[in-house]
């Protein structure tokens, strides 16, 4: 695709789906889990002006309020919880990742090359201004997967669900401009009650094994 | 208003909702046996009655469907009454019927399962065995279906804190579901690419004859499992003697016959023309089931295992009658075949009505003595003498004595088994008429096991001071015993009248009907060509005439007084009560006899054992040969397949991304 023949705010759309990508690799790669939650909000602030980028261009009036919901949720309420939750938990940092940080990474390039090909078919047919981008969405969507499979730390895992939720989000805005306004409210609020319920079981977990750290969680196997 | 009122599968919708309300109706006061017992359960013997009214006037009425859209969406419920519905339909109000009045004085507190709750499930399990008949799409049966095993299992587990009955429920919940997925398959095929699952489609489509056999095999597996056909029987001498008298009397008598509705069903009307050797797997299994089943009823010591292992004895009768219609329909018999299907109804009905009356004489027995072993019961009949003579009716019915019902019905079947000379395939005719001798000795050995059931039980002396204080059943319970044996005595003195009308049920079969003479009304005629022919009200008439002059033989002519003395002792002078023939020793001949069936561990005392012990545990060879193999071999998948589980959720996590993507992937 030729970039310069795109007009100006759809380049800045592409713009801001490039750097969802690039901040999704810095969460894979990321151990302090005070710099993940960052990494979310500002995930959560580039999805926040996207959907406002689109909003204004579109003129689609319940994008401003999805926007808006973005912003509250996703920016300033979930990040602040998290950040208080691991003031109260003392959990900083993740141990080493499952897989050590170079041979994730290359799996993430792996995934986004799997997930433009994937997305191709699908963006010939979707007509949105946005299509480009759903290979990113996809993308973003797995090396969330990834982080989750890939960490020890219940709160990394949780912070990477969150990710997975942002990339669902773009993907949706950028192949049907969002989804109906129900199903979006729907979404928000399943992320909180998640979220809050999660929150409850870090401390359930933590009284029982005295960590986070999941591994003690194996012991609840039944033995055979 | 009017329209609803003539059209009968409104009606029937009407009564089987009912049956649910009144269900429901129980949920108000869970706790009160009275209110279920006294308003409840008479009210579901009303509907019941109600229902075996509109099935009967439905005979006459052509066939007649409808679509409801409820449920989910675009999947509307389609039900259709034709005349094989509305045979069974009448089976289950009648037999209903006298149940729910049974029940009605049954219930006692304190039975496990609180009584408003017990008569949820034993409304829902009528009303889905209701709507298992109606049904005409694969959705609505498989959900008719399965509600009738739910609710049955419920039922089965009423006492569930007795670990063998939790048990034995889960044992029937386990075969009645990889029965209920062989039955799903078997539609799935017989739907034969349309991919609609209405039974009507199933009619249309043309199955190639492979196809066609393996949804008859599927069928064949799913409805025998839930019939109880041997091999597939282990749950039934489990199940029926777990559960409460009269939801074994609805178990056997009506809900094993709803897998018989499913087989004719599949057979002769989904799949329309059988082939012909389809018949003889059948008629084995049915034949061995038979004779399996008696030998084993005979053996038992427990009354209610005993009748569950004579309900496998009718099973097995059942759908050898059923092979053999499909033998003679597969090779253009249709006269033949029409006579064995007819055998094959009538002896459905009869088994609904002999087998609950004997269920629900247990259960009074039960209820009065608190005992199921036969070895502690006996001489019930001076104690319990509504209960005896009416169970006297079943028993005797049971064991195919004429004048009963049950007598015509087997009658009817050998007749069918002598068109077998004419089947035009070598080596099958021959063997057909050994298939005749089995079910003979099926016959009578239930005579012999019928003899032990009731001899044991309310004959001869009680074997406990406690059976002393036994006292009769209450007038609901003899009312709803009276209902049974009434029917009984009705169904085998009008055969004429059934045959006629079971004629009718078979038309929509694509079989005549039998060439029935109607000349006189009480002698059955069923082929004027054979010349044959069978008066059971003669035969009931000389009976009476015969048992009336021997009595006034003996109180006219020989010694004019009854005499009261004690029995001849050898000389011995201190005969108890222990001293009589037992249940063991009774069925001592037939173990013997038939020992390659039974897995038997005995222990015998030594002549010189200061405290002897004779101690017999009949083990079931199929059981240990077949499911104690396939059991292990479950265990050793089960574990293999538990590796899966490692119990990190970063594994759980990549068995799922490894999923997503492989999807995507095959989007590509």
């Amino acid at each position: 695709m030729n970039m310069t023949a795109l007009p100006f705010d759809l380049q800045l759309l592409n713009t801001l789906a490039a750097l969802l990508l690039l901040l999704s690799f810095a969460m894979l790669s990321q151990r302090r889990i005070v710099t993940l939650i960052n990494l979310l909000a500002v995930q959560g602030a580039l999805l926040c002006i996207a959907t406002l980028l689109l909003a204004w261009r579109t003129g689609a009036g319940h994008l401003y309020l999805s926007a808006g919901l973005t912003l509250a949720l996703k920016v300033i309420f979930l990040p602040w919880l998290l950040h208080r939750l691991i003031r109260k938990l003392g959990v900083y940092w993740d141990t080493e990742p499952l897989l050590n940080t170079t041979g994730t990474m290359l799996v993430g390039v792996l995934i986004v090359v799997f997930s433009f090909g994937l997305a191709q078919p699908i963006s010939a047919l979707a007509s949105t201004a946005t299509r480009n981008s759903i290979g990113i969405a996809v993308a973003v969507v797995l090396i969330a997967f990834l982080t989750m499979i890939t960490r020890r730390k219940a709160m990394s895992q949780v912070v990477g669900f969150l990710s997975m939720e942002n990339g669902l989000f773009f993907g949706a805005m950028s192949a049907t401009y969002g989804m109906p306004m129900i199903v979006e409210f729907g979404v928000a609020l399943d992320v909180l009650v998640a979220m809050l319920v999660l929150g409850v079981f870090f401390f359930q977990i933590r009284e029982q094994f005295d960590s986070l750290d999941l591994q003690h969680l194996e012991s609840l196997k039944e033995d055979q | 208003m009017t329209q609803t009122l003539h059209s009968p599968l409104l009606l029937c919708l009407l009564l089987l909702t009912a049956w649910g309300i009144v269900g429901l109706a129980g949920l108000i006061r869970p706790a009160s046996v009275a209110f279920a017992g006294r308003t409840l359960f008479p009210l579901g013997a009303v509907c019941g009655a109600a229902v075996a009214y509109v099935a009967a006037t439905s005979l006459f009425a052509p066939a007649e469907q409808i679509v409801l859209s409820i449920g989910l969406p675009d999947l509307p419920v389609h039900l259709r009454l034709d005349s094989l519905s509305s045979a069974f339909l009448f089976l289950l109000g009648a037999a209903a019927t006298g149940i729910s009045i049974f029940a009605a004085g049954y219930f006692r507190r304190g039975e496990g399962t609180p009584p408003g709750l017990m008569c949820l499930q034993y409304h829902l399990f009528l009303a889905s065995m209701g709507f298992v008949l109606l049904a005409n799409d694969a959705y609505s049966f498989m959900l008719a279906w399965e509600t009738m095993a739910l609710s049955s299992y419920f039922l089965v587990t009423t006492q569930h804190r007795i670990p063998e009955i939790r048990s034995a429920g889960f044992l029937y919940l386990l075969i009645a579901h990889i029965g209920a997925i062989a039955i799903l398959l078997s539609f799935g095929v017989m739907q034969g690419g349309s991919w609609q699952f209405t039974f009507d489609a199933m009619r249309a489509a043309q199955l190639d004859p492979a196809w066609a056999t393996s949804a008859f095999l599927l069928a064949l597996f799913g409805f025998g499992a839930k019939a109880g056909l041997v091999p597939m029987h282990v749950w039934l001498p489990e199940a029926h003697p777990a559960a409460p008298s009269p939801v074994s009397a609805l178990m056997s008598g009506v809900m094993l016959k709803t897998a018989l509705y499913g087989m004719l069903r599949v057979t002769f009307d989904l799949l329309g023309e059988p082939v012909w050797w389809w018949g003889l797997i059948l008629l084995a299994l049915g034949l061995f089931s038979a004779l399996y089943g008696v030998i084993f009823a005979a053996a038992q010591t427990d009354m209610k295992r005993l009748l569950a292992y004579s309900s496998i004895e009718n099973i097995g009768i059942l759908f050898s009658g059923v092979g053999l219609a499909i033998v003679f329909a597969g090779t253009g018999m249709r006269i033949a075949a029409s006579l064995a299907l007819i055998a094959v109804l009538y002896h459905a009905l009869n088994h609904a009505f002999m087998k609950s009356l004997l269920f629900l004489g247990t259960g009074a027995v039960l209820h009065a003595t608190g005992e199921r072993n036969l070895g502690r019961l006996g001489g019930l009949i001076h104690r319990m003498p509504w209960v005896a003579w009416l169970t006297l009716v079943g028993a005797l019915a049971i064991a195919g004595l004429p004048p009963l019902n049950g007598f015509v019905s087997e009658w009817l079947l050998l007749q069918s088994f002598l068109f077998a000379s004419e089947v035009p395939q070598a080596f099958v005719n021959m063997l057909l008429p050994l298939g005749a001798a089995l079910l003979v000795l099926a016959a009578a050995l239930a005579g012999y096991v019928m003899v032990k059931f009731f001899g044991v039980i309310f004959l001869g002396q009680p074997r406990e001071a406690a059976l002393q204080e036994a006292h009769d059943a209450g007038i609901a319970e003899r009312a709803g015993l009276a209902w049974l044996a009434v029917g009984c005595v009705l169904l085998g003195l009008l055969p004429a009248q059934v045959i006629a009308l079971l004629s009718r049920v078979i038309q929509p079969l694509g079989f005549s009907g039998l060439p029935l003479d109607d000349g006189s009304w009480w002698l059955l005629v069923p082929l004027p060509q054979r010349q044959i022919s069978y008066a059971p009200l003669v035969f009931f008439a000389v009976i009476l005439v015969v048992i009336v002059l021997t009595i006034a033989a003996v109180r006219f002519f020989y010694h004019q007084r009854v005499r009261r003395s004690d029995p001849w002792d050898c000389g011995f002078g201190r005969l108890n009560s222990r001293m009589q023939d037992t249940a063991e020793g009774f069925g001592q001949p037939i173990r013997h006899l038939f020992t390659p069936f039974f897995a038997m561990a005995r222990e015998l005392p030594s002549a010189f054992d200061p405290a002897p012990r004779y101690r017999v545990v009949i083990g079931d060879r199929i059981w240990r040969g077949l499911y104690l193999p396939l059991g292990r071999l479950v265990r050793r998948i089960a574990d293999a397949v538990a590796w899966l589980q490692q119990g990190r959720i970063s594994t759980y996590l990549l068995y799922s991304f490894v999923t997503l993507v492989t999807l995507l992937a095959l989007m590509l």
